[in-house]
């Protein structure tokens, strides 16, 4: 049993909330003289607490939402708006604030710091953020908790198998407590068990703090646990699916 | 954060090992070098002012045109009362006379006919009043090979080498063919008490030394020398005070329509020495620049190669919210911190280098046997206060410069290139 952790400025399950609305949007990036597009007027919006997937083959363009969404990228047409925010009118400095207080990456290869500790690779969000040292000791143990790797905290990535690799990278995403968490192909890396482990963590994360997570997978393992199912298919969304939950094992 | 930063310097040797150890090397060799040029060159220096040159110098005009072929029929008359007035009015200065001479050395068989002849190249100095500073000056006590220093008139020392190639033995006697100050022939004689081996070719070859007197009234030369010499007290020289007593001796006594009033030159007025003075002035710095350059290339390169093996970490980093100016910041801190652990470690080697060639010269006396230039044989460095500088700022500066370079490559990436680059 995991308590039920109150988070003050999340509102869990609001889903009229949107929280991420796409309108129009069109990604085109510079190839040679002249232009691929990478998405196309896509039309979408997210409200709180979802636990969405895109889905469709290699090239499709999901990496590239992700990374529209997370700030990391902007439209070349249309408009992305994530927590009220217009992305492409972000400063530099504006999105990096985003990223680091409201949302979270995990990606396929983990991507954790090798020089560091997992407790460290945890805590770094927060080393970005003006946070006490007690502060951030509590907030790191808790979101190890989350993940169940309070006993590895001084365990270096190198001697963690690839499903604890994962789960740090999860409480690292989580440790700031963000509103949304987009994450790229998280068990495209990992064996059936793990795959399933991570997925049941994030499940449990959404519940129970009303984290928004977007998924990018081709994983069927993944799609049994989403509950919306976006599918993306040149660039172009070709269908969008709330799911009934089959299992959750 | 800091703290994230040393630990990461700390536990990543390739990202610490490398720099450290080419700032090191770099500022080793900058610091090095400048302590043994520094050596080097002011042994030289010192070498030059002690056997020839003085700090300042005084012949006389005429002399002074035409110094290589040592015009002893220019030399300058009534010294005693020049080196009075010089005493009095320049008293940081110690004045010495001095006498060369060149000519044939003959060494008599025992019926007195000539048995060997061979180069003259003659020096007299003050050996026998006591208290003279000349005998140390030459380094004669030290390059005495046998026998000992003249005690008294009518004594010389010779070349050791002349003395073994032609059976000379000490007490023997030996002439010199010369002339007087007058152009006349001379052959006066005297008696070898010791042969000298200064090692080096130009001040050997030929060698004959003997006392200021004696070659006063073998050369018909008295009260008369080709030279008089100025030191300074502390014996280091001093370039402010010899061009200050200089330009104050020339503007009272040197007189442009009289071939014959004396005339002073400082050691850096030199033709040769000057080139010599500049140089070491100059290439201190252009080395220390030189080194800055190719550090900087060099830790730019391993910046770079540290910022492509990192790209995953600078990527992450930007997903989790740090700015990339605040990444370009870590890494120029990154720089800073490894800069000066590889310039302390630098420096420290440097100056323990330089102080044990210090204190241990090197001896390249058998590599410079026909040199014959004025050059030490014995090669020191010297530990001066700039080496704690000179080496340190520009280690740290090239990493940090190198860095600088290697980071803004990432700076000016756009966030979402960067950041494409994480996907493997
Ligand atoms: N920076 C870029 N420059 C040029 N083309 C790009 C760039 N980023 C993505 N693309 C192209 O856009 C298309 C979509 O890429 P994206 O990475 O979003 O696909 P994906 O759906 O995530 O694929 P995968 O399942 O393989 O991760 C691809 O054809 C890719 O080559
Ligand atoms: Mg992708």
């Amino acid at each position: 049993m995991v308590k039920r952790i109150v988070v003050d400025d999340i509102i869990f399950q609001d889903m009229d909330n949107q929280i991420i609305q796409l309108e129009h949007l069109t990604k085109r990036f510079p190839v040679g003289n002249g232009f691929f597009t990478a998405l196309t007027d896509i039309n979408l919006s997210f409200g709180k607490g979802e636990f969405a997937g895109l889905v469709g083959p290699s090239g499709s363009g999901k990496t590239t939402l992700l990374n529209i969404i997370g700030s990391l990228d902007v439209p070349s047409e249309g408009k992305a708006t994530v927590l009220g925010r217009s992305i492409a009118e972000l400063s530099q400095k504006q999105a990096a604030n985003m990223r680091n207080h409201h949302i979270g990456f995990i990606f396929q290869t983990y991507n954790l710091l090798p020089v560091y500790t997992v407790y460290e690779n945890v805590e770094f969000a927060l080393l970005l953020q003006n946070i006490s040292a007690e502060e951030r000791r509590k907030a790191v143990m808790q979101a190890l908790e989350w993940v169940g790797l309070t006993d590895k905290e001084k365990s270096k990535p190198s001697m963690l198998s690839g499903g604890e690799c994962q789960r740090v990278a999860i409480a690292r995403s989580m440790v700031k407590r963000p509103k949304i968490v987009l994450a790229d192909e998280p068990t495209a890396n990992l064996d059936s068990k793990n795959s399933h482990h991570i997925l049941q963590t994030m499940q449990k994360l959404n519940e129970e703090l009303g984290v928004t997570f977007i998924f990018s997978t081709h994983d069927e393992k993944v799609m049994q646990y989403l509950k919306r199912q976006i599918s993306l298919a040149d660039g172009k969304v070709v269908a969008d699916e709330q799911v009934e939950l089959v299992s959750s094992q | 954060m800091i703290q994230f930063l040393i630990k990461g310097i700390l536990r990543d040797k390739s990202r610490s090992l490398l720099p450290v150890i080419v700032v090191s090397l770099g500022v080793f060799l900058t610091v090095f070098m400048s302590g043994w040029m520094k050596g080097v060159f002011g042994d030289m220096i010192d070498m030059n002012a002690n056997y020839t040159m003085g700090h300042v110098k005084v012949m006389s005009r005429a002399y002074a045109d035409n110094e290589a072929q040592i015009p002893n029929d220019l030399a300058l008359l009534d010294v005693s009362e020049l080196i009075s007035r010089l005493e009095a009015d320049y008293p940081d200065m110690e004045w010495v006379r001095r006498i060369q001479f060149g000519g044939l050395l003959d060494v008599p068989d025992a019926n007195g006919e000539t048995r060997a002849q061979g180069p003259a190249a003659g020096r007299a100095v003050d050996l026998l009043t006591p208290g003279s500073k000349e005998a140390e000056r030459l380094n004669i006590p030290k390059s005495i090979v046998k026998g000992r220093l003249p005690e008294q008139q009518g004594e010389v020392l010779i070349s050791n080498e002349f003395a073994e190639r032609f059976a000379v033995n000490i007490g023997d006697d030996i002439s010199v063919m010369g002339s007087t100050m007058y152009g006349s022939m001379v052959v006066p004689t005297f008696k070898v008490c010791g042969t000298i081996n200064f090692g080096m070719a130009m001040l050997d070859r030929g060698a004959i030394i003997m006392d200021i007197t004696d070659a006063e009234q073998a050369f018909d030369m008295i009260d008369a020398a080709g030279e008089v010499l100025g030191y300074c007290k502390s014996n280091i020289y001093d370039d402010e005070l010899a061009l200050a007593v200089r330009n104050s001796f020339n503007l009272k006594y040197n007189d442009e329509s009289d071939e014959f009033a004396p005339l002073m030159v400082r050691l850096r007025d030199e033709p040769s020495l000057k080139q010599y003075l500049n140089m070491a002035d100059n290439m201190s710095a252009m080395m220390v620049m030189i080194f800055v350059i190719a550090m900087s290339i060099v830790l730019w390169n391993t910046g770079l190669l540290g910022g492509l093996r990192r790209y995953t970490e600078y990527g992450v980093r930007l997903a989790l919210g740090e700015e990339k100016g605040h990444i370009f910041r870590t890494i120029i801190y990154e720089a800073i911190i490894i800069g000066s652990i590889g310039s302390v470690v630098g420096s420290a080697l440097g100056i323990a280098t330089s102080y044990y060639l210090q204190e241990n010269g090197i001896d390249f006396s058998s590599m410079m046997e026909n040199v014959t230039m004025m050059m030490p044989m014995v090669y020191r460095a010297k530990v001066s206060p700039e080496l704690f500088y000179i080496g340190f700022i520009p280690g740290l500066l090239a990493m940090t410069l190198g860095n600088a370079l290697a980071g803004y490559a990432i700076y000016k990436r756009k966030t979402a290139q960067l950041f494409k680059e994480l996907e493997v």
